[in-house]
């Protein structure tokens, strides 16, 4: 797989309010581990502000409008 | 005409209590952070919320329909003011205040981007008063609430959701729950 | 550009935010005049900007920046409304006193700073936020004047995150002093969504020196980078908390004696504070600056210098303070909460004597894997302090796996001796 130039958007959690349920790593795997504790580990190391993807943006889109915690951002850039 | 209004009020009432139980249990699997029977959460979340919303679709088609129904004798002011049924007062009065209870949750559910999560929460509580309510009317008010099949299903749906609440006050209710020492707010 | 017309003359020397012998109103207009005031407002950017003045309470911002973003209110997010001034002197870092110390010994040009950068971007309201133990001073100092009516003084709690600049905004919101999820920045949308300038109260009493003698007078002292003065304070090793104001670039050492404290038997400086990082006693000699001490992961910061005696155990230092910063987690994000007591339990393991080889690897691990994950720097401010410590203390860790403590033959041989 070739190397994104840009992301074509970024996910935003808000740790005050994740609670580590989940819904968004089975949604964005390829982009969201889990930690020890069961709360989303970007892969890339990205913090709480991940790069997408365009063919992620739809995943993402699920995963902010299932996030039991209202957790989840989505930014276009 | 009546006979069939009677029948779908009687047939709906029992569907969406059904459906109020699946999204009971799923609401509380949801709430565990935990798949059901390799059903992703996602997929529980989602079944979750369309059987509650597809329980209150129902529901209205069980309200219209007895609405129009004579035997019933409902009035506007049933559907909102419980206890001052004409028929059955009581236990028709328990199936008006399910009915604001269930519309006090599903409004503050769809709004709840814009009401923030603590209104959210606390009205989400009342379904654990919504549901064993709705069960009471449909035995007391139910033309079927005391057949045996009724009771049957009925006695059913008590123990999933009795399974469902004595799981979730347990202490391993939470997945990851032994790992995380830290609690957070 | 003078005040009066050469009445008053700018403070020479290094003794400029505490050249006022007294902290009373008298004294300070004495030692430097009214606040310059007319059509200064576009001109102190500019001013700003020339004299190089960085922020003050930890993150060195350039100032003029700051408040150019809260001014401008260019910001397509901003949800507008009259912009608001916070003069941050909460202070929650516990071996850090010169803001107290700046509130108490010249609150007068803190008021000047606040009123002038008020001026600047257009506020409406000014804010002046500090601990119950410095609000009498600031109290006193307001009543003696009649063009700080605006200002409201605000209590907050003593904690160590409670001076994060979104818990700041949450408090003067009445909500709890916590931070908070950083979507916005305070520049666009802070107090009650409102363009926000939220500054350390030192940096607003730089503005009011600046504001008066101009950037060519600030840039007299210091050097390139660190430009002016600044507040440090150093306490550890039988020194009891100092606040001095020392001129930019000085070297460690050089503050540390300045502060009255001796290098001769120091193992290590703590730089930056709790948040900061270790500078190993051979290196004493690196001025504080932030290029050159960032080959040790350290900043400037808050000005903040913890001294560590050779006989101490840096291990059991650092572990002290890892547990109390896992402690103070606003536990409000999983990863903090959960991931810093553990890493503070780690750390105690290898400071008590532990054995296990696999420690410190562990403690690498857990320091990745909280970095970047929470709403404010505190998980990443406790692992550059952490990691800091594998570091610079590598052959205590080594000491301590082989079943020793380099510290302790130290103590006891200087007992000896």
């Amino acid at each position: 797989m070739s190397r994104e130039r840009r992301p074509a958007a970024t996910l935003h959690i808000d740790w005050t309010l994740c609670d580590g349920r989940g819904l968004c790593t089975e949604l964005l795997p390829e982009r969201l581990a889990r930690d020890e504790w069961g709360y989303p580990l970007a892969r890339d190391g990205s913090g709480g502000d991940v790069p997408l993807a365009a063919s992620q943006l739809e995943a993402a889109r699920d995963a902010v409008a299932l996030c039991p915690r209202l957790a989840l951002t989505l930014r276009k850039d | 005409m009546n006979e069939a209004l009677w029948a779908l009020g009687r047939g709906t009432g029992v569907v969406a209590l059904l459906l109020l139980t699946v999204s009971v249990v799923l609401g509380i699997v949801t709430r565990s952070g935990r798949p059901l029977l390799g059903l992703p959460r996602f997929s529980v979340t989602l079944v979750h919320r369309n059987s509650s919303l597809l329980a209150s679709v129902f529901l209205v088609i069980h309200i219209v329909s007895l609405f129009f129904d004579s035997y019933a004798q409902l009035r506007v002011v049933d559907f909102f003011v419980p206890f001052l049924g004409a028929a059955k007062p009581f236990w028709l009065g328990l199936g008006t205040l399910a009915l604001d209870l269930m519309l006090a949750i599903i409004v503050t559910s769809l709004l709840r981007r814009w009401i923030g999560r603590r209104v959210f929460r606390v009205v989400h509580w009342f379904t654990y008063a919504l549901w064993p309510v709705a069960l009471a009317h449909s035995i007391g008010n139910g033309s079927d609430g005391t057949s045996v099949w009724f009771l049957a299903l009925a006695l059913a749906s008590v123990v999933l959701v009795a399974v469902a609440v004595a799981w979730r006050v347990s202490a391993n209710f939470i997945e990851f729950g032994n790992a995380r020492k830290g609690e957070t707010r | 550009m003078s005040g009066m017309g050469g009445e008053v003359r700018p403070p020479r020397g290094a003794g400029r935010l505490f050249a006022a012998p007294a902290s009373d109103l008298t004294s300070h207009l004495a030692t430097f005049g009214p606040v310059p005031d007319g059509p200064a407002a576009s001109h102190l950017l500019d001013e700003l900007q020339a004299s190089g003045l960085q922020g003050r309470g930890g993150a060195a911002f350039p100032a003029w920046r700051k408040f150019a973003a809260a001014g401008s209110g260019r910001d397509p997010r901003s949800r507008g409304g009259a912009a608001v001034v916070v003069a941050n002197g909460a202070e929650g870092e516990p071996r850090s006193a010169k803001d107290a110390t700046l509130l108490r010994a010249a609150p007068h040009l803190v008021i000047d700073g606040l009123l002038l950068a008020g001026r600047t971007i257009g506020a409406r309201e000014l804010y002046l936020v500090t601990t119950a133990a410095s609000l009498p001073y600031v109290a006193r100092a307001i009543a003696e004047r009649t063009d700080a009516t605006a200002i409201r003084l605000r209590e907050v709690p003593e904690a160590f995150l409670s001076g994060e600049a979104s818990a700041v905004i949450s408090s003067l919101e009445g909500g709890p002093a916590l931070p908070r999820d950083k979507s916005r920045r305070l520049s666009s949308s802070g107090l009650a969504g409102r363009p926000t300038l939220l500054n350390n109260v030192e940096t607003l009493a730089q503005v009011a020196l600046i504001a008066r003698f101009g950037a060519e007078w600030f840039r007299r002292l210091g050097t390139e980078e660190e430009p002016g003065t600044r507040l440090v304070t150093v306490s550890g090793s039988d020194l009891a908390p100092t606040v001095r104001e020392v001129v930019g670039g000085m070297t460690v050492a050089a503050i540390v004696r300045a502060a009255g404290g001796s290098t001769d038997t120091l193992g290590a400086v703590l730089v930056g504070g709790y948040h900061g990082a270790w500078l190993p006693a051979e290196r004493l000699d690196t001025p504080l600056t932030g290029h050159d001490l960032a080959p040790f992961g350290a900043a400037p910061g808050a000005g903040i210098l913890v001294l560590l005696e050779s006989a101490s155990c840096g291990l059991k230092a650092s572990a002290a303070i890892a547990g109390y910063l896992a402690a103070q987690s606003a536990r409000q994000c999983g990863p903090c909460a959960n991931g810093l007591p553990r890493m503070a339990e780690v750390l105690e393991k290898l400071a008590g004597g532990s054995r296990d080889t696999a420690l410190p690897a562990e403690i690498r691990r857990l320091a990745a894997l909280v970095t970047g994950r929470g709403s404010c720097h505190h998980p990443d401010g406790t692992t550059r302090l952490v990691l800091s410590a594998l570091t610079v203390f590598s052959a205590e860790v080594k000491a301590h796996l082989a079943g020793g403590c380099l510290a302790d033959r130290r103590a006891r041989a200087g007992v000896a001796a």
